[in-house]
C-alpha cells in the first residue's frame, strides 16, 4: 500500500518552548553544536490505491495542520 | 432564554456551564456533539475540557464534529457563542475565531485565580461589565498561549477585538497578555479563564464569572 507522509512544525515565528527545552537537555548533556531545535509531528498514511495529491494535501493543510501556526509538508511516494 | 452546552468526548466543565447559566436566570440546553440538533437554542456555550483527548492539537477534532459544523453556520447569522478554554480552542479550529492556542511558554500548567481587564463591554457575552473594569475568575491550562501573526494582532488590536487582557501576571505567555478575543459582530467570544467557575462565593474566587451569562440573557431581552 502506499504510504503518504506529512511533516508539520511550527512556522518561524511562533515561539517553541518544547523545542527550546530539548535544546536545554541537549546543552547539559554537552551537546552544545546545536544552535537551536524545532519540535514537530510525522503523520504516516496508508493509503488505498493511487494517492490523490489534491485530496492528500487538503487533509494536511486543514486537518493535520493548523496553517495560522504551523507549516506542513507533504511527501508523497516517489517509486 | 434557552442557553445550550455542548459536551464532547472529554469535556470536564459542561455541568459547571449549565450551572452557571442556571445560576444567571436561563435555562441550560444540553447538547451532543456528534447530533446535527441546535435544539432551537438562543445561545451556545461551549465548555472547557480535553476533548478528544487534546489529540491532534487542542479542540482540533471537536472542531471538525458535526454540532459544531452547524454552530459555525449559526454563528455567521448572528447566535451568540462563548467558547471557555477548550471551547476556545475549539472555535479558534473551527475558524470562528482568530489565532490559535499553544503549548503555555512555560511548558508547565497553570491553575490559580487570575484578574482580568475587561477591554470591550458591548460584546453579546460582557455587556453587564463596564469597560475597564478588573475581574478575578480561575484560570487552568496548559495550552494556553494565544498566538497569532503580529499583522494580525495589529488587525485585532486596531479593530478592537480583544474583550479581555490579563493583569497582575500572564499565566501562559499568550501575545500582548491576550485572554479573550471575540468576533468582529461581538456575538462570538472565546477566552482561556473561567468564567463558569466563579458564579458562587462557595466555590469561586469571586462571582465575577457570572456577567457573561448575564450579559448574553440582557442581549436577547434587549433584541
Amino acid at each position: 500500500m502506499p504510504v503518504v507522509v506529512v511533516d508539520v512544525v511550527l512556522k518561524q515565528e511562533i515561539s517553541d518552548p518544547q523545542g527550546q527545552a530539548v535544546l536545554g537537555a541537549l546543552g547539559r548533556l554537552g551537546h552544545s553544536g546545536v544552535r537551536s531545535v524545532r519540535q514537530g509531528k510525522h503523520f504516516v498514511l496508508d493509503v488505498e490505491g493511487e494517492p490523490d495529491e489534491a485530496e492528500l494535501r487538503q487533509i494536511a493543510e486543514t486537518l493535520l495542520a493548523n496553517p495560522v501556526i504551523e507549516d506542513v509538508e507533504l511527501h508523497l511516494p516517489t517509486d | 432564554m434557552r442557553i445550550g452546552v455542548i459536551t464532547f468526548p472529554g469535556s470536564l466543565d459542561d455541568v459547571d456551564a449549565a450551572r452557571a447559566v442556571r445560576l444567571a436566570g436561563a435555562e441550560p440546553v444540553p447538547l451532543w456533539h456528534g447530533e446535527h440538533d441546535l435544539k432551537d437554542v438562543d445561545a451556545v456555550v461551549l465548555p472547557g475540557g480535553f476533548s478528544y483527548g487534546d489529540y491532534l492539537r487542542a479542540g482540533a477534532i471537536a472542531a471538525r464534529s458535526p454540532l459544531v459544523q452547524d454552530v459555525v453556520a449559526a454563528a455567521r447569522t448572528g447566535l451568540p457563542v462563548l467558547g471557555i478554554c477548550n471551547g476556545f480552542q475549539v472555535l479558534c479550529e473551527a475558524g470562528l475565531l482568530p489565532g490559535a492556542l499553544t503549548r503555555n511558554s512555560h511548558l508547565h500548567f497553570r491553575n490559580r485565580d487570575q484578574g482580568l481587564l475587561v477591554e470591550r463591554a458591548d460584546t453579546a457575552w460582557t455587556s453587564s461589565y463596564a469597560q475597564g473594569q478588573t475581574i478575578v475568575v480561575p484560570v487552568k491550562n496548559g495550552e494556553g498561549r494565544y498566538v497569532a501573526a503580529d499583522a494580525d494582532l495589529d488587525r485585532l488590536e486596531g479593530e478592537g477585538r480583544v474583550v479581555v487582557r490579563y493583569v497582575g501576571g500572564n499565566p501562559n505567555g499568550s501575545s500582548r497578555d491576550i485572554a479573550g478575543v471575540t468576533s468582529a459582530d461581538g456575538r462570538v467570544v472565546g477566552l482561556m479563564p473561567h468564567p463558569e467557575h466563579a458564579v458562587e462565593e462557595l466555590t469561586g474566587p469571586s462571582t465575577d464569572g457570572l456577567g457573561f451569562f448575564v450579559s448574553v440573557l440582557q442581549s436577547a431581552v434587549a433584541a
